[in-house]
């Protein structure tokens, strides 16, 4: 079976001219289906570009990215928005929830744009809350949620449209360790029981070893990659 | 799909319910300022026009002096007299009735109630010339006139202020009323005619034989003015160029001194009245287009501080799948929605105000369907325009940039 992300010699460059910089290199990788894959690295090292091309949110300049052999870069707008809505959840550091808006409309909200009836979206979103542990909070609105929450209405989000690929931004950055062990109990649990791929950006060491592999970038190219005995959910 | 914007934009619009208010309320001001003022403005100049129609078409108005008022220094020249209301009636062709006219001031009294008034004396071709049709009575006969009878048809404001018992409408016709002391029977009321087109109210008014005036009341024979009805089928001026040819005959006026004698041609005041009209509906319009500026500002500033809320919420969307067409369409329907809302509420909020107003004016109501449609498209237009391109910009934004602008 293909490989679910394969990449070979992705280059990203932003500007032009003097100003031109060159964010990643020429990265060569491979994630298969179920993986569980922390990105790491310091500060311009390139993962968060790398990040936003996993994502289909932007695409290399050079080189080629197959999602599920289908090569991202000759993809419009539209064409990967397409992409995102059937195959990509998406986790954020700030959770990115829509204000004034009660958890289960926040978790619906990729419903909508794929079509789904309202029935459909009700039973779903709140499968999907209660998968988190946020059922008996469904019509609470961010404000009324600790950050912890927040982020786990986002990770409803991501899953409620039954993604293959799970990207998780720096997930845990806003969270106190307490709270960010909890985020990243459930992602692991998701993994290893609903067998979706999970992909996350983080600095935090302590993070990134509920990964089963750790790839550590520097100046815009892999470093070197380390192999983890996940920890068990 | 269509349905789904929808929904996402009535939600949208439920949620930030103050913010969808203050963009509204920048189109209900817009709009219902600029339909009051414009409304305001042509109920007034159809208020003029009417006193214009009132004043009839084609009326000459003969007095002594230069111009307007009586001139400089010199000698006050002199009033006219019966003769020269005869020379005129005889001798000038193309006018239907000439009527002269003398006036008073005098203290009205009737019961208890007194009230100070002008009284006018003049004859029965005073209602041939200006259209001023009676409510109740009758005009002078030709023998009350002849012999200066105390008769008198009396102007509405006079009427309310003498006859403050009520009763019938006509209650007053038969009633004896005392004019600086002259014993004077009505015969006549007058229809109500409201403000003269240079204020002054002329229903504040009691006409009179004006042999009667002369006799008992001014004391002598001048005739202040004379009316001249001009015949439809002459030209004005044709005939303002002979009565002044006459009179300056009549008057020994030789050569080329000036005439001590002035033809006022109605024709002119209505020229003046449409003139000032205009410049009024001028001054209206841009006023109006001020406000619509201001509330375009409004519903301007509102959409713009919504700007980066909304930034982030559109990198949201495209972020979880949404295509950017969605994203727009959701926000052109929200705007589209607050828009017409705005535009309806304004023009209802519109009608209310010229329905208190106009009557504080005494002015007509109206309703003025051009300015109602332009005002709400207009304002409709705005806010979609400030609605829809702040968010056509965010849309075009890399869904991550979205995410992070500040």
């Amino acid at each position: 079976m293909a490989p679910l992300i394969q990449l070979s010699q992705v280059t990203k460059t932003f500007g032009t001219g003097d100003a031109q910089f060159q964010a990643l290199r020429g990265v060569d990788l491979e994630i298969a289906s179920g993986d569980f894959v922390a990105i790491m690295g310091p500060s311009g090292s390139g993962k968060s570009t790398m990040m936003n091309i996993l994502g289909c949110l932007d695409v290399p300049s050079s080189g080629q990215y197959l999602f599920k052999g289908r090569n991202v870069g000759t993809l419009d707008r539209d064409q990967r928005a397409l992409l995102r809505r059937r195959y990509l959840g998406f986790v954020f550091q700030g959770y990115n929830l829509l204000a004034r808006t009660s958890a289960l409309e926040n978790v619906e909200l990729p419903l909508i744009y794929r079509g789904d009836g309202r029935e459909v979206r009700q039973t779903l979103s709140l499968a999907a809350l209660s998968k988190v542990g946020l059922a008996d909070w469904a019509g609470h609105t961010p404000a009324e949620l600790s950050g912890g929450q927040q982020q786990r209405v986002a990770i409803a989000r991501a899953l409620v449209t039954n993604p293959e690929l799970l990207l998780a931004d720096e997930p845990t950055g806003n969270l106190d360790s307490e709270r960010s062990v909890e985020i990243m109990q459930l992602l692991t649990e998701l993994n290893q029981t609903s067998g979706i791929t999970v992909l996350m950006v983080t600095h935090e060491p302590d993070m990134a070893r509920f990964a089963g592999r750790i790839i550590h970038f520097k100046d815009g190219l892999v470093d070197h990659v380390d192999s983890n005995q996940p920890v068990p959910a | 799909m269509l349905f789904t914007t929808f929904i996402l934009a009535f939600r949208s619009i439920r949620r930030h319910l103050m913010r969808s208010f203050l963009t509204t309320l920048g189109i209900i001001i817009g709009v219902a300022a600029v339909i009051t003022m414009v409304t305001l403005g042509e109920a007034t100049t159809l208020a003029v026009q009417q006193q214009i129609a009132s004043l009839g078409n084609n009326i000459l108005l003969v007095r002594p002096g230069q111009g307007f008022g009586r001139g400089g220094g010199g000698p006050q020249p002199a009033d006219f007299d019966a003769q020269d209301v005869a020379a005129i009636r005889d001798q000038i062709a193309g006018i239907t009735a000439v009527a002269p006219q003398a006036s008073s001031a005098v203290t009205a009294v009737y019961e208890g109630s007194n009230w100070t008034t002008s009284v006018n004396g003049t004859t029965a071709d005073f209602f041939l010339i200006q259209p001023w049709p009676l409510v109740a009575g009758r005009s002078f006969e030709p023998d009350e006139e002849l012999a200066g009878k105390a008769v008198c048809i009396v102007g509405n404001t006079v009427r309310k202020n003498l006859f403050t018992k009520g009763g019938p409408p006509d209650a007053p016709l038969g009633q004896r009323i005392r004019l600086n002391g002259i014993s004077c029977l009505v015969i006549g009321l007058l229809s109500t005619r409201g403000q003269a087109g240079f204020g002054g109210d002329q229903d504040d008014t009691v006409i009179m034989p004006i042999k009667t005036v002369q006799r008992r009341l001014t004391g002598n024979l001048d005739i202040r003015v004379m009316l001249v009805g001009v015949d439809q089928a002459y030209d004005s001026p044709t005939v303002q160029t002979a009565i002044t040819g006459l009179l300056r005959q009549r008057r020994q006026i030789t050569g080329d001194k000036q005439d001590d004698f002035n033809i006022f041609d109605t024709a002119q005041i209505s020229a003046t009245l449409t003139a000032t009209t205009t410049l009024l509906t001028g001054i209206v319009t841009s006023v109006a287009a001020i406000s619509l500026v201001v509330g375009g500002i409004g519903i301007m500033n509102i959409m713009l501080v919504s700007v980066t809320e909304r930034t982030r919420e559109i990198g949201i969307r495209l972020a979880i799948g949404a295509v950017a067409n969605e994203v727009l369409t959701q926000f052109l329907v929200e705007a589209i929605v607050l828009s017409c809302l705005g535009g309806v509420i304004g023009i209802a909020l519109a009608q209310v105000m010229v329905l208190i107003i106009a009557p504080l004016m005494q002015v007509p109501w109206l309703f003025v369907p051009r300015i109602n449609v332009i005002a709400f498209l207009i304002a409709a237009a705005i806010g979609m325009v400030f609605g829809y391109f702040p968010a056509r910009r965010a849309a075009g934004l890399n869904p991550i940039d979205a995410l992070r602008y500040e």
